[in-house]
């Protein structure tokens, strides 16, 4: 993988939250939402950041465009030809990230100002960057939403987000999104809340836009069928960490993590014949709360050993030609030897 | 189930597709809003009767100034100084002449009313429109800064909402001066404004910026100004404007009281005319009916009034109030 | 008619909303049966009118909603025609209700029991409160909760677990029929798996018949074995869970299921079915799907399909089923 192609870099990435405790009183208690996070992403690349509620996805994503601050940890952004380090960026350098990486929301009917326009809601980007003239931003704005499907533009621009229906609501999140021509697009589950004859169109369009306009996603869903659809690589979150990341199709269908593996074996078919396999896990989600340095899926792990106990988190490490991360101590293979030499490793991951 | 409103018509959107003004684009959104509203508002009765009560007074206050140059004479019919010298005693009562009779100093009762009401309509708004400033200002900034700003803000509105503010304009008319218009209008608008009124708005606020609308705007890059002005602001308008209603039902009582009660310096005001009847000994009198109940249920109903459109425009405001 | 082992028949139900701009008609003509036991599945997207049949079925109507035509045959007895203090009798007895986020509706300030012992003192007066007590410790049970914990307030419980607390709720005048209005649709996955199969077991156990109702087809096939499909407040399709799937007739199914990704198998090109859910309001003409439908022809515009059997236990309404000329 070359340094060039990369567009986003998260180095040990973390958010704490202090629990407990208020403006007088502080606590020792941290929830430590997302741990020591690293991940590339690839320009042109769509990545999907998957899990259930809890893990830290959503709070990745807020992290990666800066509407939360993280508590430690980098985030490199490699944009025209240079390297910003997100995590510290102030004042008028953070006005000028916001150009070139955006986000999409879940909730087609909060994520809209519903006293303004669709125009006011699109062109609010520009507005704030000062970018174009008001003539120069309705042009955009009118060219943007015809490329997300709204035509006419015209019967559109002026009406109010209650009088569309959700799917259109989401193409205009999308434009809103694109209308600065950013580099990078977080997309924190942006189909979840629509109807599912409405769900294929917002995600070929997602597609489509992203190999026009070159743009590079992160996705963000708790739908493993989706993201199987949407993403070029997949990385599955357990409580704040990242326990197996690699080529949708290859961790999909070759799961090797047992968090990954209940995950999809949990996953309802659409074929009324077709028998799942059982979901072998433990008990129930927990929160992170000042985590024990030892593997955080242990308790609910059902192949757990010593080792899992008396070693911090295990780190990424390559399963297959750099295509298949995964994070276990005791994962076996088919034959039912140890797929790593099984002895920790303290020193750097992959990415 | 989704309701698709028609808000511009086939003519509209033909020529939304030729380049239009944006100022007329608009102002034909507001006005479509505007109607939408409307007809919300007059659903219920209360709404339109408030109304009805309001425009009644506005006429008068509008019709006597007309009437002092046409058909009143200055000398008779002033309301603070006129005298009628062609009756013998005053009071008196209800005639041809003066519709609601006279009061002990030779005024005509009617002039003296429809002279009032522009003071109350001024007051009235004018400590509205202070206290919808200040409110706003305040629930906005403390809900969107929280922290201590938020707690000192909430203190003091809890330190006004127990005060109580008849007997604190008391005293403050004893040791000042006594109040004048402006002056009063400016103390109850702040009262109203940091108080009570602030704290609603502030909650109000406070659902605002958990809003995913607020963080898509910060993602497009907006500040903190522009997150408060152009978004926080106009949500919370609706309900702003609604307790705006009770501050002028408040302002208008208010002064009464004080005017009952002598402390202000206001020219002439329904309490004001109270307090003649009163100090000069005709208050408990039913034979001089005209002098008391006049002003007394003008402020009766000016108050009611406003407070029943506060009422019809909380239906408006607020979606789950409507029946359908 | 002879009364089978259908312990629900509905026949031709008909419910409108009168609303500020003319009447909603929700439920247009829609029929269905369910056997002893057995478990039905109603899909369809929003605003296709399948929450709205199930709460004409418990006759659970807001004040602007009114049933006009039909019969709902439950055990027999038609619920339309009864009043208010008749069909209560009947309610959580015979038939009861999850509601869709029913876990959020859970009273945060009395405790979970005391809400339980509610709605059977409500149904089942003539119980001692010893005896409701330890029918609540048996519910927990069934649904898979401890009892110890029963005391607790709601918000001390997970999600998944109160969504079990409101189940237990209606079963527990141990009726004939459940009604499940997409109880899991708030639920992470691995949760949804282990509710789902702590449902199918307690439905054995108890041989009771549901309804499930969901917008995700995927949950539908591992629940239901009987699926119809409803459309813009009409029934487009009615058969076994197996011939919905693998051999739809009505193209509104036909674009549904291609258009659902699956996680396994191969990874087909996803399907749109242009256009939207239309206005009930004013919905067009004739066949309702006939705007967004690929197989359309004139007949589609003007007569409506009636709902019929084109397969042996096969139901569909369509001019073109299976896009067949």
């Amino acid at each position: 993988m070359s340094e060039n192609n990369t567009l986003v870099e998260i180095k040990d990435l973390s958010k704490l939250y202090q629990v407990g405790g208020g403006v007088f009183r502080k606590s020792d208690d941290y929830i430590h939402a997302v741990s020591e996070l690293n991940l590339s992403i690839r320009r042109g690349e769509s990545v999907g950041l998957v899990g259930e509620s809890g893990c830290g996805k959503t709070t990745t994503g807020k992290l990666l465009v800066r509407l939360i601050e993280p508590t430690e940890g980098n985030i490199f952004f490699h944009s025209g030809g240079e390297t910003v380090d997100v995590a510290n960026l102030k004042g008028k350098e953070l006005k000028a990230f916001r150009r070139q990486v955006q986000m999409i929301f879940q909730d087609p009917y909060e994520s809209m100002n519903p006293r303004l326009t669709i125009y006011d809601t699109v062109a609010e980007p520009l507005d704030v960057q000062g970018i174009g003239t008001i003539a120069e931003r309705e042009a955009r704005v009118a060219d943007l939403l015809e490329t997300v499907g709204l035509t006419p533009a015209s019967s559109f621009i002026f009406r109010y987000p209650h009088e569309l229906s959700g799917g259109q609501r989401q193409r205009v999140a999308i434009a809103r999104a694109l209308i600065v021509e950013p580099d990078f697009v977080v997309a924190d589950e942006p189909t979840s809340m629509l109807d599912v004859s409405v769900r294929t169109g917002v995600m070929h369009l997602m597609q489509e836009l992203a190999a026009r306009l070159e743009v590079t996603y992160l996705y963000i869903t708790h739908d493993l069928a989706v993201a199987r659809y949407m993403c070029d690589r997949i990385a599955v979150m357990y409580l704040g960490k990242i326990v197996e990341i690699g080529e949708t199709e290859e961790v999909l269908q070759n799961p090797k993590h047992p968090y990954t593996r209940a995950l999809i074996s949990a996953v309802p078919v659409p074929d009324p014949t077709y028998q799942r396999p059982d979901v072998v896990i433990k008990g129930g989600v927990s929160k992170p709360i000042n985590p024990i340095p030892r593997c955080r899926f242990h308790e609910r792990c059902m192949i757990s050993e010593q080792v899992c106990l008396d070693n911090p988190h295990p780190q990424l490490q390559d399963y297959k030609d750099d295509k298949h991360y995964l994070g276990c101590y005791v994962v076996n293979e088919a034959d039912g030897t140890y797929w790593n030499d099984h002895t920790p490793v303290n020193q750097s991951t992959a990415d | 189930m989704e309701e698709t409103l028609e808000t511009a018509s086939p003519d509209a959107i033909r020529s939304a597709a030729a380049p239009a003004p944006r100022w007329r684009v608009r102002l034909r959104l507001f006005w479509g809003g505007f109607k939408t509203n409307w007809s919300l508002f007059t659903e219920n009765p209360i709404g339109l009767i408030g109304l009805g009560v309001i425009a009644f007074f506005g006429l008068l206050s509008v019709a006597h100034p007309i009437l002092m140059a046409t058909v009143w004479s200055g000398n008779v019919y002033d309301p603070v100084r006129g005298i009628d010298l062609e009756i013998p005693f005053h009071p008196s009562a209800p005639s041809a002449r003066h519709l609601l009779g006279t009061d002990p100093m030779g005024r005509d009762i009617l002039s003296q009313l429809m002279y009032s009401s522009r003071f109350e309509f001024g007051l009235g708004i004018m400590s509205a429109v202070m206290a919808l400033f200040i409110a706003t200002a305040v629930g906005a900034l403390a809900a969107y800064y929280g922290g201590w700003l938020d707690s000192a803000l909430m203190r003091f509105a809890d330190l006004i909402i127990m005060v109580p503010a008849i007997p604190i304009l008391i005293v403050l008319s004893a040791i000042i001066a006594d109040f004048g218009m402006f002056q009063l209008a400016l103390f109850l608008g702040v009262l109203s404004g940091f108080g009570a009124t602030a704290i609603v708005i502030k909650s109000q606020a406070l659902s605002v910026k958990v809003k995913p609308y607020i963080e898509a705007a910060r993602v497009a890059g907006g500040g903190h100004g522009h997150i408060i002005t152009r978004h926080m602001v106009p949500n919370l308008m609706p309900i702003a404007l609604l307790y705006m209603m009770f501050v002028v039902t408040t302002a208008i009582f208010a002064e009464a009281i004080l005017s009952f009660l002598g402390l202000t310096e206001i020219e002439m005001s329904w309490g004001l005319m109270i307090n003649t009847t009163q100090v000069l000994g005709y208050i408990l009198r039913f034979d001089t009916w005209w002098l008391l109940f006049p002003a007394a249920l003008s402020i009766t109903f000016l108050c009611a009034a406003f407070y029943l459109v506060g009422r019809a425009m909380d239906e408006v405001v607020n979606p789950r109030l409507r029946r359908r | 008619m002879a009364i089978t082992d259908k312990v629900l028949e509905v026949n031709n139900l008909t419910m409108h909303y009168s609303t500020r701009r003319g009447p909603v008609y929700a439920v247009d003509g829609v029929s269905l049966s369910l056997e002893r036991g057995g478990s039905l599945g109603l899909v369809g997207e929003s605003g296709c009118g399948k929450t709205s049949v199930a709460i004409s079925l418990l006759k659970l109507l807001p004040e602007n909603a009114e049933i006009i035509n039909g019969e709902i045959r439950l055990n027999g007895t038609d619920l339309v025609p009864l009043s208010e203090d008749e069909v209560r009798v009947h309610r959580w007895r015979d038939i009861s209700m999850v509601f869709q986020a029913a876990m959020n509706s859970l009273n945060p300030v009395y405790t979970v029991e005391e809400q339980i012992v509610e709605a059977m003192v409500q149904h089942m007066p003539h119980l001692s409160e010893q005896q409701m007590s330890d029918r609540v410790d048996q519910l927990y049970e069934l649904v898979g909760l401890d009892p110890k914990i029963k005391t607790e307030y709601p918000h001390q419980y997970s999600g998944g677990m109160r969504q079990r607390a409101v189940i237990a709720m209606a079963l527990s005048c141990n009726p004939d029929v459940i009604i499940a209005d997409e109880p899991t649709t708030a639920l992470d996955v691995i949760v949804q798996d282990q509710l789902l199969k702590k449902i199918k077991e307690v439905q054995e156990q108890l041989d009771m018949a549901m309804i499930y109702i969901s917008h995700d087809i995927a949950v539908i096939a591992e629940v239901a074995e009987r699926v119809g499909v409803m459309y813009a407040g009409k029934m487009a399709e009615l058969a076994t869970s197996d011939e919905i799937f693998h051999r739809p007739l009505h193209p509104y199914t036909m674009g549904l299921m291609s258009s659902f990704p699956s996680i396994i198998g191969e990874k087909t090109e996803l399907v749109t079915i242009p256009g939207e859910p239309p206005d009930l309001l004013n919905p067009p003409p004739a066949c309702r799907f006939h705007p967004r439908c690929p197989f359309a022809t004139e007949i589609c515009r003007t007569e409506e399909p009636e709902f019929k059997e084109h397969v042996p236990d096969h139901w569909v309404a369509c001019w073109h089923p299976g896009g067949e000329a």
